[in-house]
């Protein structure tokens, strides 16, 4: 089934920075899909703007169409708070809200009109358990959310975007700031989120691209220059660009 | 050789430079300290629980500055209750929601200029709108408007930066998890520039607190018998009641005058104080 149907997206910044061109793209639903490819490549711009993030981006222009559920969300009509509680996001630096634990991982179910206290406290909870973090902070979760370590924050990010129970979660390189260890755990992660989840990542290099895809697309230079699934892009890429960039020829 | 020597000279240079730097540092510093001291050396014999809490008598030469001290707490507490609502729901507006277009920078130029225009010219202009045209005569309101005008591009542009020092990551954030823009400010932006903004304010009213021009022809009087009764009446006030003491009355005790001078000084450095202790608490609390 598929998730998002992306139909000939094209998106320039105002300073002519980073772009996209043309960019036509299915994404499975409950599979891993990676966005890879050299920095400035445009995927960072492709993730924002489905979940219309790039609203606070100086834009200059938006052309296509991104039909989440049949509705193209790009038309300016539509509820942008609902999709984003729909499709939610992790950075690649993790951003505690300067917040607790709780409040943190809460702030989007009570941004969302959520006040009843006990189906917070559920919520919060079955959050940090999929985020496999409930274990080390269920003692503190009225602590700042700034005093756990740079992989637990992460997991907090992650949290707080479960809490929503989205359908769709995008990730823009989610371990770039993380040692390997908790590399892999995230990794992990995904593997048992997307068995509930469509998820969009951005990964911060080809290994961790090759090691979680499901479907990956090769971006370069605001284009998409090749889309299929993992084993084909990284085994037996069509492209020659693609399969140069996977070898590590350049990048 | 040559390099040893070369390099004793950068030395030697630099430790000059290091005590040049060090006593002009020192130099500013010392005017202020000597005023203090003087003042406070001059002033605290007249101090007493009467000078503070009597009513001026014998044409000022005697007695104390009651309705003066709290002439000044109603006009600060009028400027405040004006200039702090205008001014911080301005500066949200300039550091959330305001576009960058030519309108808001007219509106900051505006606002810069205003912070420089002479005391006076406020003053003339309160006289002119609120005393003359308003007819609200010489009174505490007038003068108060007259005193949130000048103190609100102080409180506007301080809440602005105190916005604007709020990292964009987490405005960024917050959106992302479904939250609107006023939702951001309420719960993010807005208690994590509290201190920045309270610190503006402190700081603006205390300007307002300490102005003579402002209130000369707006609602400052020479003398009254009783403390004021409505914020249509005049009143006394600490900086006018200074200049009327050293300046109109022949036979002043130079005591009288110290005094209070201290008083207003104690009033506004202890303002200073506050905001000084909010900010570096603050500073401290903070995580990002």
């Amino acid at each position: 089934m598929k998730e998002i149907l992306v139909r000939n997206l094209s998106v320039r910044y105002s300073d002519d920075n980073e772009s996209l061109k043309n960019i036509s793209l299915e994404i499975e639903s409950r599979a891993i899909t990676v966005l890879f490819g050299p920095a400035g490549g445009g995927k960072s711009t492709f993730l924002r703007t489905l979940n219309r993030l790039n609203d606070l981006a100086d834009l200059k222009e938006m052309k296509g169409e991104v039909l989440f559920h049949n509705h193209n969300i790009l038309v300016p009509d539509i509820d942008v708070i609902d999709l984003r509680r729909k499709i939610g996001m992790v950075f690649s630096r993790p951003v505690p809200l300067p917040l607790s634990i709780f409040d943190n991982v809460a702030y989007g179910l009570v941004m969302a009109g959520e006040h009843d206290k006990e189906k917070l406290t559920h919520l919060v909870e079955k959050a940090l358990k999929q985020a496999f973090l409930w274990d080390e902070v269920n003692d503190r979760l009225k602590d700042s959310a700034y005093s756990l370590s740079g992989g637990q924050q992460q997991r907090v990010c992650l949290a707080r975007v479960l809490a929503l129970e989205p359908e769709v979660i995008l990730l823009d390189e989610p371990t770039s700031a993380l040692d390997p260890i908790v590399t892999s755990y995230i990794e992990d992660m995904l593997r048992e989120l997307k068995k509930d989840y469509t998820i969009i990542i951005a990964p911060h290099n080809v290994q961790q691209a090759a090691r979680v895809a499901d479907y990956a697309a090769f971006f370069l230079m605001g284009e998409l220059i090749e889309y299929g699934s993992g084993i084909d892009l990284f085994q037996v890429p069509k492209d020659k660009r693609t399969s140069d960039y996977v070898t590590g020829r350049f990048g | 050789m040559m390099k040893a020597t070369g390099l004793n000279r950068a030395k030697i240079a630099q430790t000059v430079g290091f005590n040049l730097l060090r006593l002009v540092t020192v130099i500013t510093v010392i005017p202020i300290i000597g005023l203090v001291a003087y003042i406070v050396i001059s002033g605290a014999p007249a101090i007493s629980w009467e000078f503070i809490s009597s009513a001026p008598s014998n044409g000022m030469r005697e007695g104390g500055i009651l309705p003066a001290i709290v002439g000044t707490l109603y006009l600060t507490l009028g400027t405040a209750i004006f200039s702090v609502p205008i001014g911080v729901l301005a500066g949200i507006y300039l550091a959330e929601y305001a576009e960058e277009n030519i309108l808001t920078r007219i509106i900051r130029i505006a606002i810069i200029n205003l912070a420089g225009i002479p005391s006076v010219v406020y003053g003339l202009f309160g006289l002119g709108l609120f005393v003359l045209f308003l007819k609200l005569g010489t009174s505490i309101l007038a003068a108060s408007l007259t005193l949130s005008i000048m103190t609100l591009p102080v409180i506007i542009s301080t809440t602005e930066e105190a916005l604007r020092s709020v990292p964009n990551s987490f405005r960024v954030v917050s959106t992302s998890l479904g939250a609107t823009r006023w939702q951001t400010v309420r719960r993010i932006t807005l208690p994590q520039a509290l201190p920045g903004i309270i610190t503006g304010i402190i700081l603006g009213l205390e300007r307002a607190a300490g102005e003579t021009a402002p209130i000369l022809f707006t609602g400052a009087t020479f003398f009254l018998p009783q403390l004021p009764q409505s914020p249509l009446d005049a009143t006394m006030a600490l900086p006018y009641h200074i200049f009327v003491i050293s300046t109109q009355i022949p036979g002043m005790p130079i005591q009288i005058q110290y005094g209070t001078v201290l008083v207003l000084l104690v009033f506004v450095l202890g303002m200073n104080l506050i905001a000084t202790l909010i900010r570096s608490r603050a500073r401290a609390k903070r995580q990002w």
